[in-house]
Protein backbone atom coordinates (compact mmCIF):
# COMPACT_ATOMS: atom_id res chain seq x y z
CA UNK A 1 0.00 0.00 0.00
CA UNK A 2 1.17 3.25 -0.01
CA UNK A 3 3.12 3.01 -2.95
CA UNK A 4 2.69 5.71 -4.69
CA UNK A 5 4.34 7.86 -1.82
CA UNK A 6 7.52 6.83 -2.68
CA UNK A 7 9.08 8.07 -6.73
CA UNK A 8 11.43 5.16 -6.57
CA UNK A 9 9.20 2.57 -6.28
CA UNK A 10 7.38 4.40 -9.40
CA UNK A 11 10.66 4.73 -11.35
CA UNK A 12 11.69 0.90 -12.13
CA UNK A 13 10.97 -2.51 -11.63
CA UNK A 14 12.64 -2.26 -8.14
CA UNK A 15 11.54 -4.99 -5.38
CA UNK A 16 12.73 -3.87 -2.64
CA UNK A 17 12.87 -6.51 0.62
CA UNK A 18 16.14 -5.34 2.42
CA UNK A 19 13.64 -2.72 4.66
CA UNK A 20 15.57 -4.40 8.15
CA UNK A 21 18.89 -2.86 6.45
CA UNK A 22 17.25 0.85 6.10
CA UNK A 23 13.97 1.95 4.57
CA UNK A 24 12.88 3.70 1.05
CA UNK A 25 12.05 7.24 1.75
CA UNK A 26 8.53 8.83 0.88
CA UNK A 27 8.71 11.77 -1.41
CA UNK A 28 7.01 14.03 1.99
CA UNK A 29 10.61 13.23 3.81
CA UNK A 30 13.14 14.41 0.54
CA UNK A 31 10.55 17.36 0.12
CA UNK A 32 11.08 18.24 3.76
CA UNK A 33 14.98 17.71 3.68
CA UNK A 34 14.72 19.73 0.58
CA UNK A 35 12.98 23.19 2.05
CA UNK A 36 15.31 23.13 4.28
CA UNK A 37 17.96 23.84 1.64
CA UNK A 38 16.40 25.67 -0.60
CA UNK A 39 13.82 28.03 1.97
CA UNK A 40 15.54 28.50 5.27
CA UNK A 41 19.09 26.96 5.77
CA UNK A 42 20.04 28.32 8.94
CA UNK A 43 21.67 27.07 12.46
CA UNK A 44 19.04 26.15 15.43
CA UNK A 45 19.36 28.47 18.52
CA UNK A 46 21.91 31.12 17.18
CA UNK A 47 20.59 34.22 15.27
CA UNK A 48 17.91 36.73 15.54
CA UNK A 49 17.13 36.31 12.34
CA UNK A 50 13.16 34.66 10.52
CA UNK A 51 15.37 31.92 9.18
CA UNK A 52 16.57 30.91 12.19
CA UNK A 53 14.17 31.33 14.67
CA UNK A 54 11.85 29.07 12.13
CA UNK A 55 14.19 26.58 12.35
CA UNK A 56 14.48 26.89 15.59
CA UNK A 57 10.71 25.97 15.76
CA UNK A 58 10.88 23.56 13.47
CA UNK A 59 13.55 21.75 15.34
CA UNK A 60 11.91 21.77 18.48
CA UNK A 61 8.39 20.50 17.16
CA UNK A 62 10.19 17.22 16.31
CA UNK A 63 11.15 16.57 19.92
CA UNK A 64 7.57 17.11 20.51
CA UNK A 65 6.75 14.74 17.38
CA UNK A 66 8.87 12.14 19.26
CA UNK A 67 8.06 12.03 22.47
CA UNK A 68 4.35 11.29 21.27
CA UNK A 69 5.11 8.74 18.80
CA UNK A 70 6.71 7.16 21.97
CA UNK A 71 4.42 8.24 24.33
CA UNK A 72 7.40 9.92 26.39
CA UNK A 73 6.42 12.18 29.39
CA UNK A 74 8.90 15.02 28.69
CA UNK A 75 10.16 16.49 25.48
CA UNK A 76 13.29 16.32 27.38
CA UNK A 77 13.60 12.96 27.41
CA UNK A 78 14.05 12.84 23.83
CA UNK A 79 17.96 13.27 23.08
CA UNK A 80 18.65 12.99 19.09
CA UNK A 81 21.54 11.46 17.85
CA UNK A 82 23.41 10.03 14.88
CA UNK A 83 21.17 6.96 15.14
CA UNK A 84 20.90 4.32 17.22
CA UNK A 85 24.36 2.71 17.31
CA UNK A 86 25.44 6.57 18.81
CA UNK A 87 22.63 5.93 21.23
CA UNK A 88 23.09 2.87 22.50
CA UNK A 89 27.36 3.73 23.03
CA UNK A 90 26.09 6.96 24.56
CA UNK A 91 23.63 4.58 27.35
CA UNK A 92 26.23 2.47 27.95
CA UNK A 93 29.80 5.01 28.57
CA UNK A 94 27.53 7.90 29.55
CA UNK A 95 25.51 6.14 32.27
CA UNK A 96 26.34 2.13 32.36
CA UNK A 97 30.11 3.32 32.83
CA UNK A 98 29.22 5.59 35.87
CA UNK A 99 26.35 3.51 37.53
CA UNK A 100 27.63 -0.12 37.23
CA UNK A 101 30.61 -1.73 39.20
CA UNK A 102 33.15 -4.47 38.84
CA UNK A 103 31.01 -8.41 39.26
CA UNK A 104 27.93 -6.55 38.00
CA UNK A 105 25.74 -8.95 35.13
CA UNK A 106 24.74 -7.32 32.23
CA UNK A 107 22.18 -9.58 30.33
CA UNK A 108 21.79 -9.83 26.82
CA UNK A 109 21.52 -12.28 24.03
CA UNK A 110 23.07 -13.96 21.21
CA UNK A 111 20.73 -12.64 18.70
CA UNK A 112 21.69 -9.24 19.21
CA UNK A 113 23.19 -6.57 16.65
CA UNK A 114 26.87 -5.46 17.17
CA UNK A 115 25.43 -2.18 18.63
CA UNK A 116 24.25 -4.44 22.02
CA UNK A 117 26.97 -6.47 21.84
CA UNK A 118 30.13 -4.41 21.16
CA UNK A 119 29.59 -1.26 23.84
CA UNK A 120 28.96 -4.03 26.72
CA UNK A 121 32.36 -5.49 25.67
CA UNK A 122 34.33 -2.94 25.98
CA UNK A 123 32.73 -2.36 29.76
CA UNK A 124 33.52 -5.91 30.39
CA UNK A 125 37.27 -4.97 30.06
CA UNK A 126 37.08 -1.74 30.79
CA UNK A 127 35.89 -2.11 34.42
CA UNK A 128 34.90 -6.01 34.89
CA UNK A 129 31.52 -6.23 34.50
CA UNK A 130 29.94 -9.33 33.15
CA UNK A 131 28.35 -9.81 30.11
CA UNK A 132 25.78 -12.83 30.40
CA UNK A 133 23.45 -14.32 27.25
CA UNK A 134 19.85 -15.45 27.93
CA UNK A 135 19.10 -18.79 26.51
CA UNK A 136 16.82 -18.57 23.45
CA UNK A 137 14.12 -21.04 23.07
CA UNK A 138 13.72 -23.32 20.03
CA UNK A 139 11.84 -20.80 17.89
CA UNK A 140 15.05 -18.38 18.90
CA UNK A 141 12.95 -16.60 21.22
CA UNK A 142 13.39 -14.75 24.84
CA UNK A 143 11.36 -16.66 26.73
CA UNK A 144 10.11 -15.12 30.82
CA UNK A 145 11.46 -18.11 32.37
CA UNK A 146 14.54 -18.27 30.71
CA UNK A 147 14.70 -14.88 31.45
CA UNK A 148 13.95 -15.60 35.18
CA UNK A 149 16.83 -18.12 35.27
CA UNK A 150 19.31 -16.28 34.08
CA UNK A 151 19.10 -13.26 35.74
CA UNK A 152 21.10 -13.49 39.33
CA UNK A 153 21.69 -10.98 42.88
CA UNK A 154 24.29 -9.35 40.61
CA UNK A 155 21.93 -8.95 37.61
CA UNK A 156 21.95 -4.93 36.49
CA UNK A 157 20.92 -4.85 32.83
CA UNK A 158 18.43 -6.65 30.80
CA UNK A 159 19.19 -5.16 27.60
CA UNK A 160 17.67 -6.45 24.48
CA UNK A 161 16.45 -5.61 20.89
CA UNK A 162 12.67 -4.85 20.44
CA UNK A 163 12.91 -6.71 17.41
CA UNK A 164 15.92 -8.72 16.39
CA UNK A 165 17.40 -7.88 12.87
CA UNK A 166 18.26 -11.62 11.80
CA UNK A 167 14.50 -13.46 13.15
CA UNK A 168 12.09 -10.69 13.51
CA UNK A 169 11.21 -12.05 17.11
CA UNK A 170 9.04 -9.62 18.87
CA UNK A 171 10.25 -9.62 22.47
CA UNK A 172 7.39 -9.01 25.08
CA UNK A 173 9.22 -5.71 26.59
CA UNK A 174 6.50 -4.76 29.16
CA UNK A 175 6.62 -8.18 30.81
CA UNK A 176 10.71 -8.12 30.94
CA UNK A 177 10.58 -5.07 32.47
CA UNK A 178 7.95 -5.85 35.10
CA UNK A 179 10.36 -8.83 35.78
CA UNK A 180 13.32 -6.56 35.89
CA UNK A 181 12.08 -3.64 37.87
CA UNK A 182 10.94 -6.05 40.81
CA UNK A 183 14.32 -6.93 41.39
CA UNK A 184 16.08 -3.45 40.30
CA UNK A 185 17.33 -4.31 36.86
CA UNK A 186 17.98 -1.49 34.51
CA UNK A 187 16.19 -1.88 31.14
CA UNK A 188 17.16 -0.88 27.77
CA UNK A 189 15.77 -1.34 24.68
CA UNK A 190 17.05 -1.14 21.30
CA UNK A 191 14.50 -0.51 19.06
CA UNK A 192 16.29 -0.07 15.97
CA UNK A 193 13.96 -2.76 14.16
CA UNK A 194 10.81 -2.23 15.73
CA UNK A 195 10.02 1.56 15.74
CA UNK A 196 8.32 1.40 11.86
CA UNK A 197 6.63 -1.46 12.96
CA UNK A 198 5.36 -2.15 16.28
CA UNK A 199 3.81 0.42 18.88
CA UNK A 200 6.36 1.63 21.25
CA UNK A 201 5.10 3.20 24.39
CA UNK A 202 8.04 3.78 27.06
CA UNK A 203 6.13 4.59 29.52
CA UNK A 204 3.55 1.67 29.58
CA UNK A 205 6.35 -0.52 28.49
CA UNK A 206 8.13 0.99 31.35
CA UNK A 207 11.13 1.25 29.28
CA UNK A 208 14.28 3.30 31.23
CA UNK A 209 16.94 3.95 28.00
CA UNK A 210 15.45 3.31 24.50
CA UNK A 211 17.56 3.24 21.03
CA UNK A 212 16.57 3.69 17.60
CA UNK A 213 17.25 5.09 14.17
CA UNK A 214 15.39 7.65 11.48
CA UNK A 215 16.69 5.71 8.38
CA UNK A 216 14.68 2.25 9.44
CA UNK A 217 11.10 4.02 9.81
CA UNK A 218 11.32 6.13 6.32
CA UNK A 219 13.73 8.94 7.11
CA UNK A 220 16.89 9.65 6.54
CA UNK A 221 20.08 8.41 7.49
CA UNK A 222 22.58 9.64 10.58
CA UNK A 223 20.05 11.15 12.62
CA UNK A 224 18.29 8.79 15.54
CA UNK A 225 16.74 9.06 18.84
CA UNK A 226 18.11 8.59 22.13
CA UNK A 227 15.38 8.31 25.44
CA UNK A 228 16.01 8.38 28.63
CA UNK A 229 13.83 8.31 32.01
CA UNK A 230 14.04 12.00 33.15
CA UNK A 231 15.96 11.08 36.29
CA UNK A 232 18.65 8.95 34.57
CA UNK A 233 18.88 10.75 31.53
CA UNK A 234 19.91 13.53 34.55
CA UNK A 235 21.95 11.46 35.74
CA UNK A 236 24.55 10.58 32.20
CA UNK A 237 27.67 12.29 31.66
CA UNK A 238 27.87 13.86 28.10
CA UNK A 239 29.82 11.69 26.13
CA UNK A 240 30.96 14.78 23.77
CA UNK A 241 31.55 18.26 25.01
CA UNK A 242 31.30 21.59 22.81
CA UNK A 243 28.58 24.31 21.60
CA UNK A 244 25.26 24.19 22.40
CA UNK A 245 25.30 22.10 25.67
CA UNK A 246 27.42 24.61 27.70
CA UNK A 247 25.88 27.38 30.12
CA UNK A 248 28.60 29.03 31.14
CA UNK A 249 32.56 28.33 31.40
CA UNK A 250 35.92 30.21 32.36
CA UNK A 251 39.38 30.15 31.65
CA UNK A 252 40.29 28.79 35.05
CA UNK A 253 38.06 25.63 33.65
CA UNK A 254 34.99 26.19 35.52
CA UNK A 255 31.93 25.06 33.31
CA UNK A 256 28.43 24.22 33.34
CA UNK A 257 25.99 22.72 31.43
CA UNK A 258 22.82 23.27 30.05
CA UNK A 259 19.54 21.04 31.51
CA UNK A 260 18.12 18.15 29.69
CA UNK A 261 17.69 17.69 26.43
CA UNK A 262 21.07 20.66 25.51
CA UNK A 263 23.64 18.98 27.78
CA UNK A 264 23.49 15.40 25.74
CA UNK A 265 23.70 17.30 21.97
CA UNK A 266 27.30 18.74 21.47
CA UNK A 267 27.66 20.75 18.50
CA UNK A 268 25.35 21.89 15.33
CA UNK A 269 22.97 18.89 15.07
CA UNK A 270 21.86 16.89 12.06
CA UNK A 271 19.55 19.60 11.31
CA UNK A 272 18.01 18.08 8.17
CA UNK A 273 17.90 14.83 9.22
CA UNK A 274 16.14 15.88 12.53
CA UNK A 275 13.61 17.55 10.31
CA UNK A 276 13.36 14.40 7.80
CA UNK A 277 12.61 12.23 11.27
CA UNK A 278 10.01 14.73 12.68
CA UNK A 279 8.31 14.32 8.91
CA UNK A 280 8.78 10.09 9.04
CA UNK A 281 6.62 10.25 11.92
CA UNK A 282 4.37 12.15 10.91
CA UNK A 283 3.70 9.98 8.13
CA UNK A 284 3.89 6.89 9.65
CA UNK A 285 1.44 8.24 12.06
CA UNK A 286 -0.94 9.34 8.89
CA UNK A 287 -1.16 5.96 7.81
CA UNK A 288 -1.33 4.71 11.30
CA UNK A 289 1.09 2.11 12.90
CA UNK A 290 -1.39 -0.18 13.61
CA UNK A 291 -2.69 -0.83 9.79
CA UNK A 292 0.73 -1.59 8.61
CA UNK A 293 1.57 -3.50 11.05
CA UNK A 294 -1.01 -5.85 10.32
CA UNK A 295 -0.55 -5.30 6.75
CA UNK A 296 3.22 -6.67 7.45
CA UNK A 297 1.93 -9.49 9.63
CA UNK A 298 -0.72 -10.77 6.77
CA UNK A 299 2.30 -10.20 3.66
CA UNK A 300 5.04 -12.12 6.30
CA UNK A 301 2.43 -15.16 6.58
CA UNK A 302 1.97 -15.07 2.53
CA UNK A 303 5.51 -14.68 1.76
CA UNK A 304 5.81 -18.13 4.45
CA UNK A 305 2.77 -20.41 3.14
CA UNK A 306 4.64 -19.44 -0.33
CA UNK A 307 8.36 -20.35 0.39
CA UNK A 308 7.30 -23.74 2.39
CA UNK A 309 5.60 -25.03 -1.33
CA UNK A 310 9.41 -25.34 -2.47
CA UNK A 311 11.14 -28.07 -0.90
CA UNK A 312 14.64 -26.58 -1.60
CA UNK A 313 14.37 -23.69 0.59
CA UNK A 314 14.67 -24.13 3.92
CA UNK A 315 13.15 -21.14 6.01
CA UNK A 316 14.96 -20.53 9.68
CA UNK A 317 12.26 -18.64 11.50
CA UNK A 318 8.61 -20.36 10.33
CA UNK A 319 7.27 -20.04 14.01
CA UNK A 320 8.48 -16.16 14.75
CA UNK A 321 6.11 -13.20 15.19
CA UNK A 322 7.90 -10.64 13.47
CA UNK A 323 8.08 -9.78 9.28
CA UNK A 324 11.48 -10.67 8.82
CA UNK A 325 11.90 -14.22 6.92
CA UNK A 326 15.32 -15.79 7.07
CA UNK A 327 16.05 -18.38 4.70
CA UNK A 328 18.47 -20.44 1.95
CA UNK A 329 18.04 -22.26 -0.80
CA UNK A 330 19.53 -25.85 0.11
CA UNK A 331 22.85 -26.25 -1.10
CA UNK A 332 23.36 -22.52 -2.22
CA UNK A 333 25.42 -19.79 -0.15
CA UNK A 334 23.69 -16.81 0.85
CA UNK A 335 25.55 -14.64 -1.12
CA UNK A 336 25.20 -16.68 -4.41
CA UNK A 337 21.14 -16.74 -3.85
CA UNK A 338 21.46 -12.91 -3.56
CA UNK A 339 23.74 -12.24 -6.44
CA UNK A 340 21.12 -14.62 -8.08
CA UNK A 341 18.30 -12.37 -7.15
CA UNK A 342 19.26 -8.93 -7.74
CA UNK A 343 19.83 -10.14 -11.30
CA UNK A 344 15.74 -9.51 -11.29
CA UNK A 345 16.07 -6.37 -9.64
CA UNK A 346 15.06 -7.68 -5.73
CA UNK A 347 16.82 -6.58 -3.24
CA UNK A 348 17.62 -9.30 -0.19
CA UNK A 349 20.32 -9.07 2.24
CA UNK A 350 22.55 -12.47 2.39
CA UNK A 351 24.96 -12.51 5.47
CA UNK A 352 24.94 -12.84 8.96
CA UNK A 353 23.39 -9.09 9.83
CA UNK A 354 25.82 -8.22 12.24
CA UNK A 355 24.52 -10.30 14.73
CA UNK A 356 27.81 -12.83 14.41
CA UNK A 357 27.19 -14.75 17.39
CA UNK A 358 23.87 -15.69 15.58
CA UNK A 359 25.90 -19.01 13.79
CA UNK A 360 25.32 -20.47 18.03
CA UNK A 361 21.43 -19.47 16.89
CA UNK A 362 20.61 -20.92 13.79
CA UNK A 363 23.48 -23.42 13.27
CA UNK A 364 24.38 -22.12 10.08
CA UNK A 365 26.33 -18.55 9.91
CA UNK A 366 24.76 -16.60 6.99
CA UNK A 367 21.32 -16.94 5.76
CA UNK A 368 19.13 -14.68 3.32
CA UNK A 369 16.96 -12.42 4.67
CA UNK A 370 13.98 -10.58 3.65
CA UNK A 371 12.92 -7.53 5.95
CA UNK A 372 9.32 -6.56 4.65
CA UNK A 373 7.35 -3.05 4.37
CA UNK A 374 3.94 -1.65 3.90
CA UNK A 375 5.00 -1.23 0.07
CA UNK A 376 5.64 -4.50 -0.68
CA UNK A 377 2.99 -6.45 -2.14
CA UNK A 378 1.61 -10.27 -2.60
CA UNK A 379 2.83 -9.57 -6.25
CA UNK A 380 6.17 -9.16 -5.58
CA UNK A 381 6.82 -11.98 -3.11
CA UNK A 382 5.01 -13.83 -6.71
CA UNK A 383 7.70 -12.94 -8.30
CA UNK A 384 10.31 -13.68 -5.45
CA UNK A 385 9.08 -17.03 -5.45
CA UNK A 386 9.16 -17.38 -9.27
CA UNK A 387 12.47 -16.68 -9.32
CA UNK A 388 13.10 -18.76 -6.59
CA UNK A 389 11.61 -21.59 -8.35
CA UNK A 390 14.01 -21.31 -11.41
CA UNK A 391 16.70 -21.06 -9.40
CA UNK A 392 17.87 -24.38 -11.17
CA UNK A 393 19.55 -22.43 -13.35
CA UNK A 394 21.35 -20.52 -10.40
CA UNK A 395 25.04 -20.86 -12.19
CA UNK A 396 24.03 -19.95 -15.74
CA UNK A 397 22.74 -16.87 -14.06
CA UNK A 398 25.54 -15.95 -11.71
CA UNK A 399 28.61 -17.61 -13.16
CA UNK B 1 37.45 -20.26 -22.39
CA UNK B 2 33.80 -21.10 -23.46
CA UNK B 3 31.45 -20.05 -20.65
CA UNK B 4 29.62 -23.67 -20.66
CA UNK B 5 33.53 -24.94 -19.91
CA UNK B 6 34.14 -22.20 -17.32
CA UNK B 7 30.92 -22.87 -15.18
CA UNK B 8 32.01 -26.36 -15.27
CA UNK B 9 35.60 -25.96 -13.98
CA UNK B 10 33.93 -23.47 -11.45
CA UNK B 11 31.25 -25.46 -10.26
CA UNK B 12 33.74 -29.09 -10.47
CA UNK B 13 35.99 -27.13 -7.62
CA UNK B 14 33.18 -25.46 -5.72
CA UNK B 15 31.90 -28.75 -4.87
CA UNK B 16 34.94 -30.82 -4.57
CA UNK B 17 34.82 -31.09 -0.65
CA UNK B 18 38.15 -33.21 -0.45
CA UNK B 19 40.40 -30.51 0.82
CA UNK B 20 37.90 -28.41 2.86
CA UNK B 21 38.27 -29.66 5.91
CA UNK B 22 40.35 -29.24 9.12
CA UNK B 23 43.15 -31.14 9.09
CA UNK B 24 43.46 -33.92 11.24
CA UNK B 25 47.09 -33.29 12.61
CA UNK B 26 46.36 -29.51 12.36
CA UNK B 27 49.09 -28.68 14.95
CA UNK B 28 51.14 -29.35 11.74
CA UNK B 29 49.86 -26.60 10.32
CA UNK B 30 49.90 -22.92 9.97
CA UNK B 31 46.64 -21.55 10.15
CA UNK B 32 45.61 -18.02 8.79
CA UNK B 33 42.07 -16.43 8.32
CA UNK B 34 41.15 -14.61 5.28
CA UNK B 35 37.72 -12.74 4.90
CA UNK B 36 36.69 -10.05 3.30
CA UNK B 37 35.34 -6.45 4.60
CA UNK B 38 32.95 -6.04 2.05
CA UNK B 39 31.25 -9.48 1.85
CA UNK B 40 30.59 -12.93 3.70
CA UNK B 41 33.13 -14.52 2.70
CA UNK B 42 34.87 -15.89 5.76
CA UNK B 43 37.52 -19.30 5.49
CA UNK B 44 40.38 -20.50 7.33
CA UNK B 45 43.50 -21.94 5.30
CA UNK B 46 45.75 -24.54 6.74
CA UNK B 47 49.22 -25.37 5.54
CA UNK B 48 52.00 -27.66 5.88
CA UNK B 49 55.31 -26.22 5.23
CA UNK B 50 58.17 -28.59 4.95
CA UNK B 51 61.68 -26.35 4.31
CA UNK B 52 61.12 -24.90 1.34
CA UNK B 53 58.52 -26.85 0.05
CA UNK B 54 53.96 -26.26 0.24
CA UNK B 55 53.37 -30.00 1.33
CA UNK B 56 49.75 -29.23 1.90
CA UNK B 57 46.59 -27.00 1.65
CA UNK B 58 43.80 -27.39 3.60
CA UNK B 59 40.92 -24.67 4.41
CA UNK B 60 37.65 -24.73 6.08
CA UNK B 61 34.84 -22.11 5.65
CA UNK B 62 31.68 -20.34 3.80
CA UNK B 63 31.91 -18.18 0.96
CA UNK B 64 30.52 -17.89 -2.17
CA UNK B 65 30.70 -19.87 -5.08
CA UNK B 66 33.74 -17.81 -6.44
CA UNK B 67 35.47 -17.83 -3.76
CA UNK B 68 35.23 -21.41 -2.48
CA UNK B 69 36.17 -21.98 -5.93
CA UNK B 70 39.25 -19.97 -6.42
CA UNK B 71 40.15 -21.26 -3.08
CA UNK B 72 40.52 -25.05 -4.47
CA UNK B 73 41.70 -24.69 -7.79
CA UNK B 74 44.53 -22.68 -6.26
CA UNK B 75 44.79 -25.14 -3.49
CA UNK B 76 45.64 -27.80 -6.33
CA UNK B 77 47.93 -25.36 -8.46
CA UNK B 78 49.98 -24.73 -5.38
CA UNK B 79 50.66 -28.24 -3.14
CA UNK B 80 53.91 -29.53 -4.08
CA UNK B 81 55.92 -26.00 -4.98
CA UNK B 82 58.49 -24.57 -4.00
CA UNK B 83 58.44 -20.85 -2.18
CA UNK B 84 59.00 -19.40 -5.06
CA UNK B 85 57.14 -21.49 -7.88
CA UNK B 86 54.08 -20.50 -5.97
CA UNK B 87 54.87 -16.65 -5.43
CA UNK B 88 55.17 -16.48 -8.78
CA UNK B 89 52.19 -18.66 -9.49
CA UNK B 90 50.37 -16.10 -7.51
CA UNK B 91 51.72 -13.29 -8.99
CA UNK B 92 50.30 -14.31 -12.46
CA UNK B 93 47.34 -14.68 -10.82
CA UNK B 94 47.08 -11.04 -8.92
CA UNK B 95 48.07 -9.83 -12.66
CA UNK B 96 45.08 -11.29 -14.31
CA UNK B 97 43.05 -10.36 -11.54
CA UNK B 98 44.17 -7.15 -12.17
CA UNK B 99 44.33 -7.22 -16.12
CA UNK B 100 47.68 -6.94 -16.70
CA UNK B 101 50.26 -9.71 -17.77
CA UNK B 102 49.93 -13.24 -17.24
CA UNK B 103 51.17 -16.11 -18.33
CA UNK B 104 48.22 -18.43 -18.76
CA UNK B 105 50.38 -22.05 -18.66
CA UNK B 106 51.45 -21.19 -15.31
CA UNK B 107 47.55 -20.50 -13.95
CA UNK B 108 45.81 -23.32 -15.83
CA UNK B 109 42.55 -23.98 -14.54
CA UNK B 110 42.76 -20.37 -12.38
CA UNK B 111 42.69 -18.48 -16.13
CA UNK B 112 38.28 -19.43 -15.58
CA UNK B 113 39.04 -16.08 -13.64
CA UNK B 114 40.67 -13.87 -16.25
CA UNK B 115 37.43 -11.95 -17.36
CA UNK B 116 36.09 -11.36 -13.34
CA UNK B 117 37.43 -8.23 -13.15
CA UNK B 118 34.07 -7.32 -15.36
CA UNK B 119 32.49 -7.99 -12.01
CA UNK B 120 34.22 -5.64 -10.02
CA UNK B 121 32.54 -6.39 -6.24
CA UNK B 122 33.73 -10.29 -7.71
CA UNK B 123 37.82 -9.59 -7.73
CA UNK B 124 38.23 -9.65 -3.71
CA UNK B 125 35.82 -13.37 -3.92
CA UNK B 126 38.16 -14.21 -6.02
CA UNK B 127 41.51 -13.46 -4.26
CA UNK B 128 40.04 -14.76 -1.09
CA UNK B 129 42.69 -17.61 -0.92
CA UNK B 130 45.03 -15.93 -2.48
CA UNK B 131 45.48 -12.73 -0.12
CA UNK B 132 45.51 -15.67 2.64
CA UNK B 133 47.98 -17.96 1.41
CA UNK B 134 50.51 -15.13 0.26
CA UNK B 135 50.59 -13.46 3.90
CA UNK B 136 51.53 -17.08 4.94
CA UNK B 137 54.36 -17.39 2.16
CA UNK B 138 56.01 -14.29 3.13
CA UNK B 139 55.48 -14.19 6.91
CA UNK B 140 56.87 -17.99 6.24
CA UNK B 141 59.94 -16.68 3.87
CA UNK B 142 63.53 -17.81 5.46
C1 LIG C 1 18.62 -4.53 15.95
C2 LIG C 1 19.50 -3.41 15.49
N1 LIG C 1 20.11 -2.64 16.40
C3 LIG C 1 20.91 -1.63 16.05
C4 LIG C 1 21.16 -1.32 14.73
C5 LIG C 1 22.08 -0.20 14.38
O1 LIG C 1 21.42 0.83 13.73
P1 LIG C 1 22.25 1.99 13.03
O2 LIG C 1 23.23 1.33 12.13
O3 LIG C 1 21.21 2.77 12.30
O4 LIG C 1 22.90 2.78 14.10
C6 LIG C 1 20.55 -2.10 13.74
C7 LIG C 1 20.84 -1.84 12.33
O5 LIG C 1 20.93 -2.71 11.51
C8 LIG C 1 19.70 -3.16 14.14
O6 LIG C 1 19.10 -3.93 13.22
Amino acid sequence: MNREDFTILNNGKLIYFDNGATTLKPDCVRDTINDYYNIYTSNIHRGDYSSSLKVSELYDNCREEVRDYINAKYCCEIIFTSGATESLNDIVFGFFRHNLKKGDEVLITESEHASNVLPWFILQKEMGIVVKYISLNENYEVTIDNLQKAITNKTKVVSLAHVTNVIGDVRDIKNIAKICHEKDIFVVVDAAQSAAHEKIDVVDMDIDFLAFSAHKMYGPTGVGVLYGKFNLLKKMIPCRYGGGMNAIFNNDGYVELKDLPDRLEAGTPNIEGVLGLCECIKYIKKIGLEKINKYEHDLRKYLIDRLSELDFITVYNKNNNGIIVSFNINGVFSQDTAIYLDKYNICVRAGNHCAKMVKNVFNVANTVRVSLSFYNTKEEVDLLINVLKNSKNIWEEIL
Amino acid sequence: MDNDIKRSIILDNYQDNSNRIIPDNVSEYIKINSNNDSCIDNIDIYVKINGNLIEDIKYYGEACVIAISSTNILRNLLVGKTFDEAKNILRNYFNMIEEKEYDNHLLKEACVYSDISKQPSRKTCATLFARGISKILSQNDK
